[in-house]
């Protein structure tokens, strides 16, 4: 197992600064998820610890090893790509064994240890890998073949390109529990680049969000998820209602209307909650200690199956909440938990 | 409801089917109308205006032909066009690959120079090329004939194997790399063998270039090296139409037998990534 350490690390396409000083450390056998929208940095920094970019400064070390100028065949690491990047014109054997060919591996070995792998990553049946071509297979088990040819070689770093985006929305819920299990199993330490956040959340022990080649924010998928630390961080993580606002000591005034405030931002603010973290109630109500109320007009509502989500007017902007009861339009007060509304100056 | 619908569709099938035939008739005519004139010359012993048909038919041309000089001809031609196509294999495989993967630079610039002889009108490229032959005492010799078909043949080449090696997706080659590969190991062991049909069409394209060049051949080898385009050339001047038919038939051979092989390897992937640097 082997730690991963990415110390200020940079690297510029012409004008663009794709990895601006990024430093971070990735926890020997815990998998890492990057999350970031596309062109935040992610895929650049995975490849330059893959070796297949060379980064402009900085250092890149695998436990004591500086790995910053080694070539990808000396580094150790095994990638798995969005698109498989299995080899068409070899059999499934053929593919898995490459890297085991590569090291000499007497060929009695490596045919045992293909077999192992390829049940690892639960094939299916094993009677036919060495007459069939990838081609044959569904992207799900094209997919789970390419995780064989990584893992087959023991290397010292799994690192995984937006490995489920290319496969339905099913096959990929399935991969990724499986994922989770076989990097438990296994234990090595994995890097995993993704740009969905539910996947994120999902599969990683610790959560890196960048954004225009910085890291946002790092934390455990709860951390990330309940205390988004940046308006980006929140609004990337899904919260789906984001409110202009003046901050003054003691109070905050958001679309108009006038609530309590304890927090440290002063002027300009945003204040970003959850569809979910909304409670809807008769505007005639008592007020209770520790919410925040927002009075407004319930215009709309969509059934979403699992639950309804409602379109409330709040002054000149649009409130998104969730129940799971319908509710007639007309005037409605607006509940929230103080602990889950976030400002940002 | 479907009855009276489906009536209209094979209505409106036959319709089609019929204007299909006629199509096909029609290329047929336009494209073995002109070939049909050749076949009938070869036979013909005997043909005097105002006749629309030979007067004599018979093999007299044909043995005359199959026992002299255009067998020569047809077996240089072929020797010129294998060397020339293995000379162009050998230097362009490796070219391509390096054009299509590596970070060099002045890639359009490399480019563009295997056009250049391209840029300028045939003749005068030619010719030029013919007094330096022959200053270089290669005038009029093998060696001469194949290297003016390689200035053609290079640039053929150049541009689609390029565009082939480029339509091998280079994460293939990285996750070969990633699992320790070296670059010379990565080029044989994956992006040749998936290029391997493009190669193929490829170099038909320049075998057929060869076999199929006059100018050239016509400036730096004649008289001395006489390829079958050129043979052709010189017994239709001379009049002797049956001969020229019956070389130009032989010379369609080879032409229409790659065509078909070439039908199978060239990918429309190829000419998407065409010119690409």
């Amino acid at each position: 197992m082997v730690e991963v350490e990415v110390e200020r690390v940079r690297k510029t396409y012409g004008k663009v600064e794709a990895l601006k000083e990024v430093s971070l450390q990735f926890r020997s056998g815990a998998l890492t998820a990057i999350l970031g929208p596309s062109g935040c940095g992610k895929t650049t920094l995975l490849r330059s610890i893959a070796g297949f970019i060379s980064v402009d400064a900085g250092r890149i070390r695998f436990d004591a090893e500086d790995v910053t100028s080694l070539p990808p065949q000396k580094r150790g690491t095994a990638m798995v790509f969005q698109n498989y990047a299995l080899w068409p014109h070899m059999t499934i054997f053929e593919n898995v064994a490459y890297g085991l060919r590569l090291q000499k591996a007497p060929e009695a070995e490596v045919s045992r240890r293909v077999r192992k792998v390829l049940e690892l990553v639960e094939i299916g049946s094993l009677a036919d890998v060495e007459s069939r071509k990838p081609a044959a297979l569904s992207g799900g088990q094209q997919q789970r073949v390419a995780l064989a040819r990584a893992l087959v070689v023991e290397p010292k770093v799994l690192l995984m390109d937006e490995p489920l985006s290319n496969l339905d929305a099913k096959v990929r819920q399935r991969l990724r529990g499986e994922l989770r299990r076989l990097q438990r199993q296994v234990g090595i330490t994995a890097i995993y680049v993704t740009h969905d956040q539910e996947e994120a959340l999902a599969l990683a022990d610790t959560v890196v969000l960048m954004d225009q080649g910085r890291v946002v924010q790092l934390g455990t998928p709860q951390d990330i998820y309940l205390r988004p630390a940046t308006a980006f961080a929140a609004e990337f993580l899904g919260v789906s209602n984001q409110l202009e606002g003046e901050a003054a000591a003691g109070r905050l005034v958001v679309a108009g209307q006038t609530v309590g405030y304890g927090g440290p931002v002063r002027g300009k603010a945003t204040v970003i909650f959850r569809a979910t973290d909304i409670q809807m109630e008769e505007p005639s109500a008592p007020a209770r200690e520790g919410t925040m109320v927002l009075n407004g007009v319930l215009e709309e509502s969509l059934f979403l199956g699992a639950h309804y989500r409602h379109y409330v007017r709040v002054g000149s902007s649009l409130v998104l909440a969730d129940s799971p009861a319908p509710r007639p339009p007309g005037p409605v007060r607006l509940a929230l938990p103080s602990e889950k509304v976030q400002v940002y100056g | 409801m479907v009855g009276p619908s489906g009536n209209r569709g094979s209505g409106a099938a036959v319709g089609w089917r019929a204007l299909r035939m006629g199509g096909v008739v029609l290329a047929g005519v336009v494209i073995f109308g002109p070939l049909s004139s050749l076949v009938i010359w070869s036979f013909a012993e005997k043909w005097y205006w105002p006749h629309l048909f030979p007067q004599q038919i018979g093999l007299f041309y044909w043995a005359k032909v199959l026992q002299g000089d255009m067998l020569r001809a047809l077996q240089d031609g072929l020797l010129i066009a294998v060397v020339v196509t293995i000379l162009t294999l050998l230097i362009t495989v490796p070219l391509a690959y390096v054009l299509a993967r590596l970070p060099i630079p002045f890639k359009p610039l490399i480019l563009m120079i295997f056009l250049l002889p391209q840029a300028f009108p045939q003749l005068p490229v030619f010719v030029n090329s013919t007094t330096l032959l022959y200053r270089v005492n290669l005038g009029g010799k093998f060696g001469g004939v194949v290297l003016i078909h390689m200035v053609g043949a290079l640039v053929f080449a150049v541009w689609t194997m390029t565009a082939v090696f480029r339509s091998v997706p280079e994460t293939l080659e990285e996750a070969a790399i990633n699992l320790g590969a070296s670059r010379l190991k990565s080029f044989f062991s994956v992006a040749l063998p998936l290029a391997t049909p493009g190669i193929i069409a490829s170099t038909l394209l320049v075998f057929l270039y060869s076999l199929d060049e006059f100018t050239g051949t016509l400036l730096v080898g004649s008289p001395f090296i006489l390829t079958l385009p050129v043979f052709m050339y010189r017994t239709s001047v001379g009049y002797e139409l049956q001969v020229a038919s019956i070389s130009a038939l032989m010379l369609m051979v080879p032409g229409i037998l790659l065509l078909v092989l070439l039908e199978r390897y060239m990918k429309s992937e190829y000419l998407s990534m065409f010119g690409r640097v």
